[in-house]
């Protein structure tokens, strides 16, 4: 497959991935925390790194994968020791991510990882990193990881879908039917974590935020049923990717950059011209009804 | 004979401050019961302590004689309002077809049946007409008689509800209590938070005076007398009076 | 022993220094009401959204002026503490939503037009990426001037209209009744916090600064109930770490700051968490245990009037 279209599928796929596990993310008012994640993942890899001493894929999703849950815990800690939400969150994601950034710049010389990488990802170099399994024909690397996460994510939000909706729309009413609302909730930061380790050497630490939150805020102001959000969630992401990567080799610039900026640009439209919730479209009725009560 | 409701010595505290103490009471199967005292009496917490939402101190709760477990699916509870996330992308059917989710079970769908069920719960409480509303569309009242609904759906044998009059008009309150008593004619048993004592003799059988401990508990004639009341309230005079007179209206 | 005495004694060092102290000292104080207003993400948002318009500025002026840029920054950090409460106000979107849709955004965009700075022939040695991570190394004289003096400025304005943003902040509705104007307070306690931030991210970046709004004012609620007071301690954990941070980047060969100073304040709040007298964990648990005793020996009346 040429270059551009392993570019073109790589970002579509991370578009799906975040584009579907942000929206729970907004539902549950969780964005911050998922802010938080992504940048405390960086922690897991390094430390994945320096326990194996190696950059497997398998070893970053999992350190990934405590870290991440390690802040949810943090977090939660802090918070039900009586600190305001916000709060324990910046204490946490701040503290984790500056030891990572630390590690990384003392092991800089056996840390095949340096920070802009992590936090601006490298799509363009993706394609190039290779890996062979089994008969297969040799795939990029991160192809494999954020196919291995699309498919785990989108299995688990098939198996438990009516259980996040009800533990979004009412955690009491959840937990008064026996659904154990903490463990819904710390399978959704899994996911977000290996979410997040999957996109990052795509998109990078900071960017795959606007791929999680972006669309599906998109998709909140344009529907009314939860499925309908997760697919035009998705559907956004995947245009963010596309049209963020050809904006990017015309202007030859960042492409994990344009990818967000694309989101954003999404989100705008959509927030002006939205049939019933854009901004645009409250005002109308408005001077219509004004214009009625002048005649 | 099995009693729906039996607690015991439950206390409960939040961080540092006991909300419950010593709270006993039992309820008898297929009464209406009205569970009385005034804001922060722990009523709330009650509710939540007797459904497992929230940790007790020490204390018994038996739900017909049995330690409650939720998957027994048998108890249904109506949070009091506010609890939700109004702007979720979500339907007034919808949310009344979440009430089926405890039977439904773990990697399944919602069947046809389940469906029906919730329309006709939703038309048991006049809301036929807004199934496909989005919630935060609807008004406070029809709101409330959504929540009802999605209870009804659960199908229990045992209802809480906190606080479901509040924010609503005459006529959605009298078209509560009429669905509350036709529950009670299927044999079911309804404990419902209220406020408004002027109407505590019309609608329950039996009273739970609550206010930190248990003040009464009982038939409404033989627990809801003044010196309850006063117990109940405290030093609120003015307020009293109006007991009074509700007191010897029958 | 002998390297901190060495360093101590080299000029840049001392003025670096000062900058960070006063930066601390200047979050501690703005962060703490942050904090209380719930709007220290905003910071974090504000942070984040400096990246482009220090870009944008260094495209248009072509150099590397410190004054120049942070108003680049202080722009788009204004434009982006505005967006989020348009956004809030308009449409069903959470307030934890927007903050974290602009940060992301306007971050993406800094991240273009960074690439697209770098491409200049000037861009290479322009130093921007020190903004992200805060290399307080590359701090020099001059910068250090603008830096402590508008942290003085910041500090002095938030000193005078004390009791105005402590009403405002606790009870807005009972502000306007004494007919103080709300909107331009909140719109000048936001400037007052883009201010800080944009001050702080050469020495610690953008993706930290939060650190430096939220950490310090969090240690210093443990150890008193008092506004006043707790801005006061704010600060100075806040110069505090902001000191010990610089000291130990300054050890090693090119560690950032940023990092550091955010170590350096989390010990601090950790240690306040714990052992703070009253308020503390450990103080907590001690009366929890005395109070349970309390109420098991004697059945206490405790009902609600
Ligand atoms: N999550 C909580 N944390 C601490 N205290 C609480 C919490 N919820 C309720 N309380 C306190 O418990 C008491 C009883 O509350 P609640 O059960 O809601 O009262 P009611 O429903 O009777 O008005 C009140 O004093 C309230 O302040
Ligand atoms: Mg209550």
């Amino acid at each position: 497959m040429s270059y551009e279209a392993w570019i073109l599928i790589i970002g579509s796929m991370a578009g799906i991935t975040c584009g579907v596990v942000g929206c729970f993310l907004i539902l549950r008012k969780l964005s911050m925390l998922a802010d938080a994640i992504s940048h405390t993942v960086l922690l897991g890899i390094v430390l994945a790194f320096l326990i194996s001493q190696s950059m497997n894929g398998l070893y970053m999703l999992i350190g990934a994968a405590a870290v991440g849950l390690l802040t949810a815990v943090f977090v939660q800690l802090l918070h039900s020791s009586g600190i305001q939400e916000d709060a324990s969150i910046g204490v946490v994601f701040t503290f984790l991510f500056a030891i990572g950034v630390i590690l990384i710049t003392i092991f800089a010389d056996n840390v095949h990882l340096d920070v802009d990488h992590a936090l601006m990802g490298e799509i363009a170099f993706v394609p190039f990193d290779l890996v062979q399994i089994g008969f297969l024909p040799p795939l990029p690397k991160a192809f494999l990881m954020l196919a291995s996460v699309l498919i785990i994510n989108l299995v688990i939000i098939v198996l438990f879908y009516k259980e996040f909706k009800i533990t979004s729309f009412d955690p009491q009413m959840a937990a008064a039917i026996g659904i154990p609302v903490l463990l819904i909730h710390y399978l959704l930061m899994g996911m977000v974590s290996i979410t997040t380790v999957a996109s990052f050497d795509s998109v990078g630490a900071i960017l795959v935020v606007a791929m999680l939150i972006a669309p599906g805020a998109s998709a909140y102001l344009l529907t009314n049923k939860l499925s309908v959000m997760l697919l035009l969630s998705a559907v956004f992401g995947v245009i963010a990717a596309v049209v963020g990567y050809y904006a990017a080799s015309y202007i030859d610039a960042s492409i994990s950059g344009c990818m967000a900026m694309m989101n954003g640009i999404i989100f705008l439209l959509v927030f002006l011209f939205s049939p019933s919730k854009g901004i645009l479209s409250k005002r109308l009725p408005q001077k219509k009804l004004h214009e009625q009560i002048g005649k | 004979m099995l009693n729906p409701v039996d607690v015991k010595n439950l206390t409960v505290a939040y961080q540092k401050k006991a909300v419950l103490k010593n709270v006993t009471f039992t309820v008898p199967e297929g009464k209406l019961i009205g569970i009385i005292g005034p804001n922060g009496a722990g009523k709330s917490t009650l509710i939540k302590a007797v459904l497992g939402l929230i940790p007790k101190a020490s204390g018994e709760v038996k739900i017909y004689n049995k330690k409650y477990r939720a998957k027994d699916r048998i108890v249904g509870y109506v949070p009091q309002r506010g609890s939700v996330d109004w702007d979720f992308p979500t339907s007034a059917l919808d949310v009344v077809l979440m009430g089926r989710y405890g039977h439904v079970g773990w990697f399944k769908r919602p069947s046809k049946q389940d469906n029906q069920i919730a329309r006709e719960c939703l038309e048991k409480v006049g809301m036929e007409g807004y199934a496909d509303r989005q919630i935060s569309q609807l008004s406070g009242g029809q709101q409330q008689r959504v929540f009802l609904a999605r209870a009804l759906a659960q199908d229990a044998k045992v209802y809480f509800m906190d606080e479901p009059f509040v924010g609503v008009d005459a006529a959605t309150e009298r078209a509560i209590i009429d669905l509350l008593n036709e529950l009670k004619s299927q044999g079911k048993t309804v404990l419902v938070v209220h406020h408004d004592l002027q109407t505590v003799k019309d609608y329950f059988d039996d009273c739970l005076l609550l206010n930190v401990e248990t003040i009464a508990s009982g038939p409404t004639e033989q627990v809801f007398t003044m010196e309850n009341l006063h117990q109940t309230y405290g030093g609120k005079l003015a307020f009293l009076e109006q007991g009074k007179m509700m007191v010897e209206q029958k | 022993m002998n390297s901190i005495m060495l360093m101590l004694s080299d000029a840049n060092t001392q003025w670096v220094l000062v900058g960070t102290l006063l930066l601390g000292l200047a979050s501690g104080v703005l962060g703490s009401f942050a904090l209380l207003r719930k709007q220290s993400l905003i910071g974090d948002a504000v942070a984040h959204a400096a990246l482009p318009g220090i870009c944008i500025a260094f495209l248009l002026t072509g150099e590397r002026s410190l004054i120049v840029l942070l108003i680049g920054a202080t722009i788009t950090g204004l434009l982006s503490a505005y967006c989020i409460q348009y956004i809030v106000s308009s449409t069903i979107i959470k307030e934890d939503t927007a903050i974290c849709l602009i940060l992301s955004v306007f971050f993406g965009f800094g991240i273009v037009l960074l690439t697209k700075v770098q491409q200049l022939p000037s861009g290479n040695k322009s130093g921007l990426d020190a903004f992200i991570f805060g290399q307080a190394a590359s701090i020099v004289g001059s910068d250090v001037k603008v830096m402590a003096g508008a942290a003085a400025i910041l500090v002095f304005i938030t000193a005078i209209l004390f009791k105005e943003f402590k009403v405002i902040t606790f009870d807005p509705e009972f502000a306007k009744g004494l007919g103080l104007p709300i909107g331009f307070l909140n719109f000048l306690f936001i400037s007052l916090l883009v201010g800080v931030v944009v001050v702080g991210i050469q020495a610690v970046g953008v993706i930290l600064m939060a650190a430096l709004l939220i950490t310090p004012a969090i240690a210093a609620r443990y150890w008193t109930n008092s506004l006043s007071k707790m801005i006061v301690i704010s600060g100075m954990f806040g110069a505090f770490s902001g000191v010990v941070g610089t000291m130990i980047s300054a050890l090693g060969q090119g560690l950032p700051t940023g990092p550091f100073i955010v170590v350096t304040a989390t010990a601090i709040f950790v240690i306040s968490m714990l052992f703070a007298p009253e308020r503390g964990i450990i103080a907590k648990k001690i009366k929890q245990k005395i109070y349970y005793k309390q109420l098991n020996e004697a059945g206490t009346k405790g009902r609600v009037s």
